[in-house]
């Protein structure tokens, strides 16, 4: 029986073909090519920006776990302007009093803006009105959301690796520069056009444990030295001595523990400050004696932290960056420790993010207002310090926020009308605690509720502002002028504040 | 006159020190000591003098009693001191090297001629005794009755030491004597004996086992020199469960006599008298302020 079918015989042309059917010859498959060449291994870091193909008003990100160790930073931007790359923007995740080096290149016209981060003379600098455009300030998880929407377009991604293999697989747990998570590198490794690796580590395929896979990287390139170690991971951080410190941090642990959250299944978040640490020293004193067993500790991880899921009182860590030499051990050996992207810890664009299973945050501040918003940009003679961090991320989606900040530091009250730059807003803000007292939100009328006739010295947001001032008067306000030298930037990419110039 | 304030540390606050002036309530002694005397340099007690005088103006201390230490009257800083102080009425002075009724009686004098010039209630300002001497330790009956003003005894351990002719030493024998006598003094009078500092600042036990051993002999506080060993002192003044247990039921006692009309209280078929209801009375009080019995407020 003949066949119904037909068959339509496309006319192509002959190299089409070449398209459907393969023609038995090799093609020109470039991961073939680098394997036979040595992997994606580039002599030095001016090649690689060579073959990623660097333009003049490029994006370059950069990760800031090498912290003030860093040497990435101020290497990839001595090669660019080597090259004579100008106008270009970093968009780096943090910045440290070592990337000072930035603003010769500033001067120069290397770097045009900065998106991401600033710190210390950097943001002195961007106070002065030293960039022709706004400093974008993100959170960790604001940046994470801006790089996955575009609206962050990072053509070049330099990630620092303290270990790397020849075809790209990165890991933060060996090497001279170790430093544990590489927590904020994944977002660039996924999001950026181009990714080149830099280690003074090169180790054999593969490199195992990896953290950032072979898929997503361009280039290695092998230098001498990526960081400075005692710069990059601490000794084991100390718990302050200051009396008023632990005044504070004890009235936390006495909060945490009346809070109605301090029950099995516990999780918390806590800076690596002095008031923090020391917070944290308390609680796992109250977590032993109520026999409480955690779920998790996240953000930051510290030796403390680690001790504390040695001793069965969490179950897991999750960490985004390791701060001190036990963490970095701990990450590397210990399976209930786990590394978390940006986006996994705060980004409100994936699909989940750890801050929204918190139950406490403690977080520091520069100032607190009437309103319980909170500054950690500003110092409180307006000029632009410190980045935003996790802090609006793990503020917003934590059960409890604590603040915790003394009443005033040198002769500047820390609790004011309102803050010179809003950071995170009053509404995520549950708890403030100083050495002389404790203001809880009034909107949490259940806090409110448990934390009454314990003992806690509860007085109003207010009051604390007049006890403040009764000892160091009402401070001169700063003055800024027109021009806008920073915007923050809110998690879900909204401007929540602007910072002008100081004059 | 029963002295009843809460005094069981007593906070050393050197005068020059700005920032602990500020926040000399913070720490949680019951008691401060603004410190013009031992603590300040010769060269800097002219500066102490006036920071604690400007501390005492501008800071509103809540919640504890302010003392200040000033310089002895037989010292070249001494009247200027009680001249700048004693018009802010702090709650205290703490006397130094007082070693004779004769002493108390001059400061008293003194105060109560400050206290009118500047519209302040003559006798407002108490006085806590120091007492750094082997003859000054013959007469403490007499100097706490020197003065209504004299709230509590106290001593000078390295100065009394060093005068007596003894060597100090950790376990403290060397003030056995001194500890008797300002105990006994003190009680006869109705004011309180006070213990002196624990220097070592890193040995929490031994601070803890000599703070609970003078409690025992009858102390109602000792001074401190740091804000670490505040919570120390305080634990060993908190009583034992038993005893505010016992102290409770003589209280109850007590009351139920009292609202009866009854002269006798009997508390487990025995009589109980007063210093039995005057010990209950103080346990009550240092097991509020341990917090062992919380009062919804």
């Amino acid at each position: 029986m003949p066949s119904d079918r037909r068959v339509t015989i496309m006319s192509m042309e002959k190299d089409s073909r070449k398209k459907f059917f393969f023609t038995g010859e090799q093609k020109d498959i470039p991961s073939i090519r680098k394997k036979r060449e040595g992997g994606k291994i580039a002599a030095t870091l001016e090649e690689a920006f060579r073959l990623a193909e660097v333009r003049d008003g490029m994006t370059i990100s950069f990760h800031h776990h090498l912290r003030d160790g860093d040497l990435v930073v101020n290497m990839a931007l001595d090669v660019l302007a080597k090259m004579g790359i100008r106008d270009l923007v970093l968009a780096p995740s943090a910045l440290f009093p070592v990337h000072e080096d930035i603003l010769r290149h500033v001067r120069s016209g290397v770097v045009r803006s900065i998106e991401g981060s600033v710190n210390g003379p950097v943001g002195r600098a961007a106070s002065e009105g030293l960039f022709s455009s706004p400093v974008i300030l993100r959170s960790h998880g604001g940046r994470a959301r801006a790089m996955q929407s575009g609206e962050l377009h990072v053509d070049i991604a330099v990630i620092g690796a303290p270990a790397a293999d020849a075809m790209g697989n990165l890991s933060g747990i060996s090497g001279p520069s170790a430093c544990g998570s590489l927590g904020y590198a994944f977002t660039d490794a996924q999001y950026a056009d181009r990714v080149i690796a830099v280690t003074d580590n090169l180790v054999s395929y593969p490199a195992v444990p990896f953290s950032i896979p072979q898929t997503l990287v361009d280039w290695v390139v092998p230098v001498e030295r990526i960081g400075i170690p005692e710069k990059i991971v601490s000794g084991t951080l100390r718990v302050t001595r200051d009396p008023l410190r632990l005044i504070i941090a004890r009235q936390v642990a006495k909060i945490v523990e009346e809070s109605g959250l301090f029950l099995d299944g516990f999780s918390m978040q806590a800076g690596a400050g002095g008031i923090s640490l020391a917070a944290s020293a308390f609680i796992r004193e109250k977590m032993k004696a109520a026999g409480i067993r955690g779920s998790f500790i996240s953000g930051g991880i510290t030796g403390q932290s680690v001790e504390m899921l040695e001793e069965g009182l969490f179950s897991s860590l999750l960490d985004v960056q390791s701060f001190d030499l036990e963490a970095v051990a701990s990450l590397a050996s210990n399976r209930n420790h786990a590394e978390m992207s940006a986006s996994f810890y705060a980004n409100t664009a994936s699909k989940g993010c750890s801050v929204d299973m918190l139950d406490v945050a403690v977080l520091g501040a520069t100032q607190v207002d009437l309103d319980f918003n909170v500054n950690v940009n500003t110092e409180s003679d307006g000029i632009l310090l410190h980045g935003v961090g996790g802090h609006m991320d793990t503020a917003a989606g934590a059960a409890m926020t604590v603040i915790v900040t003394p009443l005033f530091r040198g002769r500047m009250p820390m609790v004011v009308d309102r803050v010179l730059t809003v950071t995170t807003p009053g509404h995520t803000v549950d708890v403030v605690v100083t050495e002389r007292g404790v203001a809880v939100n009034p909107q949490r009328k259940d806090l409110l509720e448990n934390l009454r006739g314990k003992g806690i010295p509860l007085v109003e947001i207010g009051d604390l502002k007049k006890m403040a001032e009764e000892l160091t008067g009402v401070p001169a306000a700063p003055l800024f002028g027109e021009k806008v030298i920073g915007i923050v930037e809110y998690r879900d990419g909204t401007i929540i504040d602007t910072i002008r110039q100081r004059i | 006159m029963m002295e009843r304030r809460l005094r069981r540390t007593s906070l050393y606050i050197p005068g020059t020190n700005p920032g602990m002036l500020a926040n000399a309530s913070v720490y949680g002694a019951d008691s401060i000591i603004l410190d013009l005397e031992d603590g300040v340099p010769v060269s800097e007690k002219d500066a102490a003098r006036i920071l604690v005088r400007n501390a005492l103006r501008a800071i509103r201390y809540r919640g504890v009693e302010i003392t200040v230490r000033v310089n002895a009257l037989c010292t070249p800083f001494g009247k200027d001191d009680f001249e700048e102080i004693i018009p802010l009425a702090p709650d205290a002075i703490r006397l130094p090297k007082c070693e004779s009724p004769e002493d108390v009686r001059q400061a008293d004098a003194l105060m109560s001629e400050l206290e009118s010039r500047n519209e302040i209630q003559p006798g407002t300002v108490q006085i806590i005794a120091i007492t750094e001497s082997a003859s000054g330790g013959t007469k403490l009956s007499e100097i706490a009755a020197a003065s209504p003003r004299i709230a509590a005894l106290n001593y000078g351990a390295e100065d009394y030491t060093a005068d007596i002719g003894a060597v100090r030493t950790k376990e403290g024998h060397e003030l056995d004597d001194i500890r008797a006598k300002v105990i006994v003094a003190a009680r006869i009078a109705g004011v309180q004996a006070l213990d002196s500092v624990f220097g070592d600042v890193n040995d929490m036990d031994g601070l803890y086992a000599e703070a609970f051993r003078v409690r025992q002999l009858g102390f109602d506080g000792k001074s401190v020199i740091h804000p670490r060993q505040i919570s120390v002192v305080h634990s060993a003044f908190t009583p034992s469960e038993k005893e505010i247990g016992f102290a409770e039921r003589v209280m109850k006692a007590f009351h139920e006599a009292a609202s009866r009309g009854a002269g006798v209280i009997a508390l487990d078929g025995r009589m109980i008298d007063a210093p039995v209801v005057a010990r209950a009375q103080k346990i009550i009080a240092l097991a509020e302020a341990a917090g062992c019995l919380l009062i919804e407020g």
